[in-house]
């Protein structure tokens, strides 16, 4: 390796893993780095803006705070709109780079597998996030909210995300960059109480203090507690407050406030009934069992009971998807690797890397992916030491004709620049943070220059 | 007095780089880092130089005495987080 060979690196996925990629890039002084960041919307940040609930702002700063200045950085550039396994194949951009990092997310869900999940009012959280927050693909999603009640299966962070949205006063979402269609749906809402199952106990939940707190914070929400009062003796801290809250939560328990969250421990679904579209969920109660690991599993017991519900949100877990020509581990739905390093059946497939939730699956905060992202660059750097990286054969400037040959409508960082320009002053006027637009012809419009 | 992380924390170590005490916790080569549902500043050692609050990208470190009303118990819960962690 000669010292000042440059280094040009192609970055798929511009979410915090991407992202967090793309500065260990930059700031390694003894690498001297081009980075072409390819994303599959025309707009950048991943689950930041397509995840990340529109009432948590203060966890969008991390963009103006720091991917920004990555983003904008001059060795590297923005090819917006370009989806890695529809306008370029892997096989190809391994020769047009000296090293490729897929930090691609998880773009699906996990199912239930009962029957009646495909009626009409059966949807994931996924989907939900996605039409509430502005991707493109999900605008016209149908989410029906005339039913009284709605059930949210899983208890994880974004149960609660969604749990919350459902719940919040419209006046404050109407504060945040949360979609105009989101809003409107929210306003007409009937739905005056989510039910949360989880199918183990109060103290196995896997959402967080924070978030949990947060739930009491809502205006006009009350929580009720119901399936599981165990105050078990042995548990952790973090477990220990988090009891402490829905103590509390379920202590100030209302009759008189206009909706309601219902935690529901201890319930499994197991079929969705309805004639055109869900009306009742069927679910089963369980108990806790040991298991060889150590950890308590959910085991139904005989006993059933009936929930009456127009709108029933699986939130069990994203899923990452295959890449067409990368090896992919089907049961932990990741692209196959050692430590980052792809790897199929002949060893590693030298120069392709993976970071984040295509890498670990889809677990852990904005800030797990940036020690992924330091961990998997440690093997990248190796490589280069040792030799093993083929150099680019293109130069950047025939990538950037490729580019433009296989997708002329790329959005390139001008583009992306003005389509977030356009959103700001849009949310200036209305006191919002921004007003995201959420039909890819009118982005692609907006980004287009004049 | 002493600094103190509050809910909007990401977990991005971001303050362990930079503090010079080494008294956040987890750090990224720390156990318990990738199950973290946040960073903790130990009140018994930080010395107050707010070199964390500005190397923060959420906006999420306060001193102690000037914690926004809902986030007050968090000066509690970052120093709850060490002694627990000695227990
Ligand atoms: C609903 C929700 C809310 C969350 N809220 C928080 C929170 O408040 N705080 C927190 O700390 N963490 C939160 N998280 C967790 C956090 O968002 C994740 O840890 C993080 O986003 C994972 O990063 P990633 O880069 O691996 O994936 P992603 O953020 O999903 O980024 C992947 C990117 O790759 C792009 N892409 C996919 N396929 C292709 C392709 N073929 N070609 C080109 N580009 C492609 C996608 O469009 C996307 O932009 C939340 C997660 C979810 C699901
Ligand atoms: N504000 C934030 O910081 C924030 C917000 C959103 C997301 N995130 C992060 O993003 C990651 C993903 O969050 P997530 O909520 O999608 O996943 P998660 O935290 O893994 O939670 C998944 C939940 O689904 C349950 N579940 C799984 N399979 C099930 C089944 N078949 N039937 C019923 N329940 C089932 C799990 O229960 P078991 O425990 O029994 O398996 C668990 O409660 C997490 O790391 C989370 O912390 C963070
Ligand atoms: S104020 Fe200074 S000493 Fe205290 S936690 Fe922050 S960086 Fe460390
Ligand atoms: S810098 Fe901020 S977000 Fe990052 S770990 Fe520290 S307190 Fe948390």
């Amino acid at each position: 390796m000669t010292p000042d060979r440059i280094l040009r690196i192609a970055v798929i996925g511009t979410g915090p893993a991407g992202m967090y990629a793309t500065e260990h890039l930059i700031e390694d002084r003894n690498l001297n780095v081009e980075v072409d960041l390819f994303e599959r919307l025309p707009t950048p940040w991943g689950l930041i803006r397509g995840g990340v609930a529109p009432d948590h702002p203060e966890k969008k700063l991390i963009v103006e705070r720091l991917f920004d200045y990555f983003f904008k950085h001059g060795c590297v550039r923005y090819f917006g709109n370009v989806e890695v396994g529809v306008h370029v194949q892997p096989r190809e951009l391994a020769r047009w780079y000296d090293a490729v990092i897929y930090a691609v997310g998880a773009s699906d869900d996990v199912r239930l597998g009962i029957p009646g999940e495909g009626l009409p009012g059966s949807v994931s959280a996924r989907e939900f996030v996605a039409w509430y927050n502005g991707d493109p693909d999900f605008s016209h999603l149908d989410v029906d909210l005339s039913h009284p009640r709605a059930v949210v299966v899983g208890n994880g962070n974004v149960a609660l995300d969604v749990a919350r949205i459902l719940t919040a006063p419209v006046a404050d979402l109407e504060k945040t960059d949360i979609t105009d269609h989101a809003l409107r749906a929210l306003k007409a809402s009937a739905v005056k109480e989510v039910v949360i199952l989880g199918r183990r106990g109060i103290s196995q939940a896997a959402y967080h203090n924070p978030e949990l707190e947060e739930i009491g914070h809502l205006d006009g929400v009350t929580v009720v507690v119901e399936g599981d009062d165990a105050s078990p003796p042995n548990v952790d801290w973090a477990t220990r407050r988090k009891l402490e809250t829905l103590r509390e939560l379920s202590a100030q328990s209302t009759r008189a406030a206009e909706r309601r969250i219902v935690f529901r421990f201890l319930c499994s679904p197991v079929e969705m009934l309805g004639e055109h579209k869900v009306e009742q969920l069927r679910v089963v109660q369980n108990t806790l069992e040991p298991v060889s690991n150590g950890t308590l599993q959910a085991r139904p017991t005989g006993k059933r009971l009936f929930i009456d519900t127009g709108l029933v949100m699986r939130s069990i877990g994203y899923r990452g998807t295959p890449i067409p020509g990368l090896p992919f581990d089907d049961a932990l739905g990741v692209v196959r690797h050692i430590e980052g390093r792809i790897c199929d059946d002949q060893g590693a497939v030298l120069g392709n890397y993976v970071t984040g939730w295509i890498k670990r699956g889809p677990r852990g905060i904005i800030g797990t992916n940036k020690k992924c992202a330091r961990d998997t660059l440690r093997c990248l750097i190796e490589d280069l030491q040792a030799g093993r990286l083929t150099p680019a054969e293109l130069r950047s400037t025939e990538v950037l004709q490729e580019i433009k040959a296989r997708q002329p409508e790329a959005v390139l960082r001008p583009g992306w620049l003005r389509l977030d320009h356009a959103e700001r002053t849009a949310g200036r006027a209305q006191g919002r943070p921004r007003v995201k637009f959420t039909e890819r012809e009118e982005q692609l419009t907006l980004a287009a220059e004049g | 007095m002493a600094y103190v992380i509050t809910a909007a924390c990401v977990a991005d170590y971001s303050c362990v780089e930079i503090c010079p005490v080494d008294c956040i916790s987890p750090g990224p080569d720390e156990t318990g880092f990738e199950e973290a549902e946040q960073m903790y500043i130990d009140p018994r050692r930080c010395i107050d130089c707010a070199a964390c609050v500005e190397a923060c990208p959420v906006l999420a470190i306060f001193e102690d005495d000037c914690l926004p009303a809902t986030m007050r118990h968090y000066a509690e819960i970052n120093r709850e987080y060490f002694g627990e962690r000695s227990a």
